[in-house]
């Protein structure tokens, strides 16, 4: 059972505020979703994972330098700029 | 609404021939102005720039003066490219997508960014923050998700070819509900470079066409080899159509409600038409494939979308407060709800203690239905189903999210196991339309587009 504790803690895990009045809904939406998930424990534990599906490995490509991205450019979508950087909140609470 | 407002490429060209690109792309603009249906979130008034080039014999290459549409998860360069979402409401890209690179170097026009869900977490359109697309065929239905604009710009002559993206069945829901083709390539056939990522490991860009010969021009267009995407195969592909009696197999495992299956019925007897050996093949992994897709997709969307943090690009606050509070703020407020939902189910599932409860059972699901594939596809060239198990929803109808997931039943295994699969129309029910899907081997798209050209002559007799 998913309770409106856990609701808050998986909010936080995925740095998304929520409102008092959306826990109940995420909490029973969570709990019809995950239950049908449960239809996994049914599933062999002896079975090799496959995580992608192409047979590549370790996929390089000459380390060499090549142009980049301008400052002018990187910065053109950000909102706070300041002396020519991104300007982000504290980080030290 | 009629299948007469479509625009093939070989129609497009007649036009263009006899009034000129730039007088065809000033009506086409009209036409998208004028619609209903929702189909665009920006228009490109540079396509006509382009047109009166390509009228002044200045803009050359196998596209050349045809009119594209692109799904706003897709880079275009110095126009704005939105994920239909509030939170990229008015970002715009620095670079191009390999694909629209592509298309440029082949003298296509971009006519505009289609609408889409948002992030394209969705099987409907609703999630769009541009608010949802209609489908051509009743305004009051959906034009299926989540590329619905790509979807629906070309079943309404608001464009002559589009690009898709499919991360569970994301180019073949709305090509079947808009009664238009297309395709979702093998995993690695084409650079997702510039893709705005929601789940890697399953999604692809894929095109959507009126017709299999315009598609299979689209498909060779954009695949090819690109070191940017570090999963891409490096492989090209050109379209050798090579009609042959096909060995076909009938997926026991993916249905559709009776008025999908009475008019599936009736595709498989045109396809026995053609002397094709038809038989059936059960495929018992796909009973965990729906649960498994989207741990997945989740799981490996709460990682994506953690780059939205309100400092480089994208929805911003006026002040910059400390660091927790300020990035679930501007989450909170720029996402939707199901992107939300998809974001904080898939942080639960990969915290610590439940990895191996869901994520890892997931994976090995995969390594099944991958293996159930490449079973069937030994016996059968080419695997057949619905792409769709009902007709396209009334807008609203699918208010519970599971309830809409489990409409992806028929899609979502062909991602878990990157196999390509395409959708193709293959008549009305109640006026809307219907689409069956034909799966294929590992870079097997010469095989499907061969066997889907066929069904589509026999279909127009």
């Amino acid at each position: 059972m998913i309770s409106e504790e856990d609701v808050y803690k998986i909010a936080n895990l995925a740095k998304i505020e929520i409102k008092p009045e959306e826990v109940e809904k995420f909490k029973n939406e969570f709990q019809s979703i995950l239950e049908y998930f449960n239809i996994l424990d049914e599933v062999e534990e002896d079975i090799e994972p496959t995580f992608q599906v192409l047979p590549l490995n370790n996929v390089f490509r000459d380390d060499s330098p090549r142009p980049c991205v301008s400052r002018e450019e990187a910065l053109k979508n950000a909102k706070h700029v300041e002396n020519g950087y991104f300007k982000g909140p504290k980080v030290v609470e | 609404m009629s299948r007469t407002n479509m625009i093939s490429v070989a129609e497009w060209r007649e036009k263009v021939e006899a009034e000129g690109a730039y007088n065809a792309v000033a009506e086409m603009l009209e036409r998208i102005e004028k619609s209903k249906l929702n189909a665009y979130v920006t228009v490109d008034k540079n396509a006509l720039k382009l047109a009166e080039e390509y009228d002044r014999g200045k803009l050359e290459g196998r596209l050349a003066g045809i009119p594209i549409a692109v799904k706003d998860n897709i880079s275009t360069k110095g126009m704005r490219t939105t994920c239909a979402s509030k939170i990229l409401e008015d970002y715009v890209p620095i670079f191009d997508a390999h694909v629209i690179e592509r298309i440029k170097q082949e003298g296509g026009i971009i006519i505009g960014k289609t609408n889409m869900d948002e992030f394209a977490m969705g099987t409907t359109t609703e999630t769009s923050y541009f608010g949802v697309v209609r489908n051509p065929y009743d305004l009051d239905r959906v034009a299926g998700g989540s590329s619905g604009g790509s979807g629906a710009s070309i079943a309404n002559g608001e464009a002559v070819l589009s690009l898709g993206s499919d991360t569970g069945g994301s180019i073949r829901c709305p090509a079947s509900f808009c009664g238009v083709v297309g395709l979702k390539p093998t995993y690695g056939l084409v650079s997702r470079y510039g893709l705005i990522p929601y789940a890697n490991s399953l999604e692809q860009i894929g095109p959507m066409a009126t017709c299999v010969e315009d598609l299979a021009l689209l498909l060779e267009v954009i695949a090819g080899k690109d070191e940017r995407d570090s999963t891409n195969a490096g492989r090209s592909f050109t379209f050798i159509p090579k009609p042959r009696k096909f060995k076909v197999g009938i997926i026991r495992e993916m249905g559709g409600n009776a008025d999908v299956m009475r008019c599936f019925e009736e595709a498989v007897e045109v396809i026995k038409g053609l002397g094709c050996e038809i038989g059936e093949v059960s495929m018992p992994s796909f009973k965990y494939a729906l649960a498994a897709y989207y741990v997945i997709a989740m799981g490996e969307a709460s990682s994506n979308l953690a780059r939205y943090d309100g400092v480089r690009y994208g929805y911003a606050l006026e002040q910059l407060d400390s660091w927790t509070k300020y990035f679930s703020k501007v989450r909170a407020e720029g996402f939707g709800s199901e992107v939300k939902r998809r974001i904080m189910l898939g942080s639960y599932a990969l915290s610590a203690g439940y990895y191996g409860k869901y994520y890892l059972k997931a994976l090995k699901v995969r390594t099944l239905v991958k293996n159930d594939f490449q079973r069937a596809l030994k016996d059968f060239d080419v695997l057949i189903s619905p792409t769709m198990p009902s007709l396209p929803f009334k807008i609203g109808e699918l208010a519970d999210p599971l309830t809409m997931y489990k409409m992806d039943v028929n899609t979502v295994p062909i991602n878990l196991a990157g196999v390509p699969a395409l959708s193709m129309p293959i008549g009305f029910v109640k006026g809307l339309p219907v689409g069956m899907q034909i799966i294929g081997n590992y870079f097997a798209e010469n095989d499907i587009l061969s066997f889907a050209l066929e069904l589509e002559r026999a279909m127009a007799e």
